[in-house]
């Protein structure tokens, strides 16, 4: 065998033949498609019933996971370091300016597929029994889809990200019981939500160290756990919802 | 027992077994039809990642993500916004006082939505297709609170410009506008009254005049289910008490406002 031709074929260990039992080993030998049943029903793989929006939502938890990993090289959670680390990937970087766009809008895109998986999930009454907490699971998804794009929105330290996260945080401090200048507060400013949140009484070097293990560490792995969770219900429910 | 009656009451067992099997399979799954994942799922996926990696790779290549000046504790720009999404919360702002739009709205709509499957009384409706004239109540219930939050996000997004006032999208925001008129509260008395009234009433109307709905769901059910309406529906009702009668508060009290 040409020395090519064997390297070529020795990526697909399931060989290049397409018969029944092929296709079932080619699904349940893959490393990535073995998510997938060899299997699967024929209404749940009608574009119009999933609309593919949870695939989707992992797509751009990829793309933003790939593109912000590469970010991370260029960039030091430090407030004097941080917004020039910017300049220099809109300016200096190859391809620094594509990243962070790419990153930002595969954000953006994730937490409107998320937010429109939800939608078919529920219209499709999916989050019936056996699958409850599999729904539960996904509001927690959720929670972390908008969790990961707030706490990313700080870190070019502009105007723009300082602002909004005055806007957020301001409400932490106004928590009933456990804010500062919410309702029935019993904690001060310096014990309170917000400072928790802030490292501080002002959005600071101890708030952008916070949000960036929180943005790159924290809360992408909890992502990542309650992902694998989801999915293993997904399977062990049976395969996604389908008419009864 | 010699090995042959074992062996009999063990097929005889197997065979009641793959039975029952059999039915259930046949009561819960009636038309299930399965083709093989590859390569009918995963062309599909194919496609849909080719397509949204090129829409997302174009869009990062004709759009810039925004960056404005260095981040400036002492100036506050003319418009401080949250980002989009959470933009919804912050025109909320203007009907409620942050411990309300910021806190409390926003962990009641994620113990909401996460309490839908375990209100909903009925286990097979609806399940698997686009049924929702089947599912008239609770379809209402989300598509509206789903279209309030993206309904929120557009105003704030698009209709506030500095200090929060109200302009049409392509109105300057240098044209000067009025200065709201001047917002009065409920007496305490007569707030704490209306709130009440508009849980108990909102609560035991639908009880009464839908008996069937309020056995099904039985009481904590239906209770649950009824505040948390009755919650999102509140934040429609401020806005017509603001917007209509220009009030500001239902209850004010020296500690908390609602």
């Amino acid at each position: 065998m040409n020395i090519f031709v064997q390297m070529w074929r020795s990526l697909f260990r399931t060989g290049v033949t397409d018969s029944p039992v092929h296709r079932v080993f080619r699904v349940v030998v893959n490393f990535i498609l073995h998510l997938h049943p060899a299997r699967v029903s024929k209404d749940g793989i009608k574009i119009t019933y999933t609309f593919c929006l949870g695939g989707l939502s992992v797509l751009f938890f990829i793309m933003t996971a790939l593109t912000g990993g590469l970010l991370m090289i260029y960039y030091t959670p430090d407030v004097d370091k941080a917004y020039a680390n910017m300049l220099d990937l809109e300016n200096v970087i190859p391809f620094g300016m594509f990243l962070r766009n790419l990153h930002r809008f595969a954000a953006h895109a994730m937490v409107i597929s998320v937010s429109l998986h939800m939608l078919r999930v529920f219209l499709t009454a999916s989050y019936k029994s056996p699958r409850e907490f599999n729904w539960v699971i996904g509001t927690g998804l959720l929670l972390m889809t908008f969790l990961l794009s707030f706490t990313g929105y700080l870190l070019p330290w502009d105007q723009l990200s300082y602002w909004a996260v005055t806007v957020g945080t301001t409400m932490a401090e106004n928590s009933p019981i456990v804010g500062a200048k919410g309702p029935f507060s019993v904690l001060g400013p310096e014990e309170d939500m917000r400072f928790i949140l802030l490292g501080g009484t002002s959005i600071d070097q101890p708030t952008l160290i916070r949000f960036y293990f929180a943005h790159c560490i924290g809360l992408p792995g909890a992502l990542v756990g309650l992902m694998a969770m989801h999915f293993w219900r997904v399977r062990k429910a049976g395969g996604i919802s389908r008419p009864l | 027992m010699n090995d042959k009656t074992e062996l009999k009451e063990r097929l005889r067992l197997l065979t009641v077994i793959r039975e029952e099997a059999l039915l259930r399979q046949r009561d819960i799954y009636p038309r299930e039809e399965k083709v093989d994942t590859w390569p009918n799922l995963v062309v599909k996926e194919l496609i849909a990642l080719l397509i949204f990696t090129i829409v997302l790779v174009v869009w990062a290549l004709v759009q810039d993500a925004p960056l404005e000046e260095l981040a400036n504790p002492g100036l506050t720009p003319r418009e401080a916004k949250a980002p989009w999404y959470f933009v919804g919360l912050q025109e909320l702002l203007v009907y409620f006082d942050p411990w309300m739009a910021g806190v409390v709205l926003p962990t009641i709509i994620l113990v909401g939505l996460a309490l839908i499957p375990y209100l909903d009384p009925d286990p097979i409706k609806g399940v698997g297709r686009y049924a929702i004239g089947k599912r008239k109540f609770a379809a209402f219930c989300f598509i509206f609170g789903f279209t309030m939050w993206f309904a929120l996000v557009a105003v704030g997004q698009y209709f506030r410009g500095p200090g929060w006032t109200f302009y049409l999208p392509w109105e300057s925001w240098e044209t000067p506008k009025e200065i709201e008129v001047s917002l009065t509260n409920f007496p305490m008395v007569a707030g704490i009254a209306f709130l009440a009234c508009y849980y108990i009433l909102g609560l035991s109307i639908p009880a009464v005049a839908f008996q069937n709905f309020f056995w099904r769901l039985g009481l904590i059910r239906y209770n649950i289910t009824m505040i948390l309406l009755m919650t999102m529906m509140l934040v429609p009702v401020k806005i017509l008490l603001r917007q209509v009668l220009h009030i500001q508060y239902i209850v004010k009290t020296p500690w908390f406002n609602i």
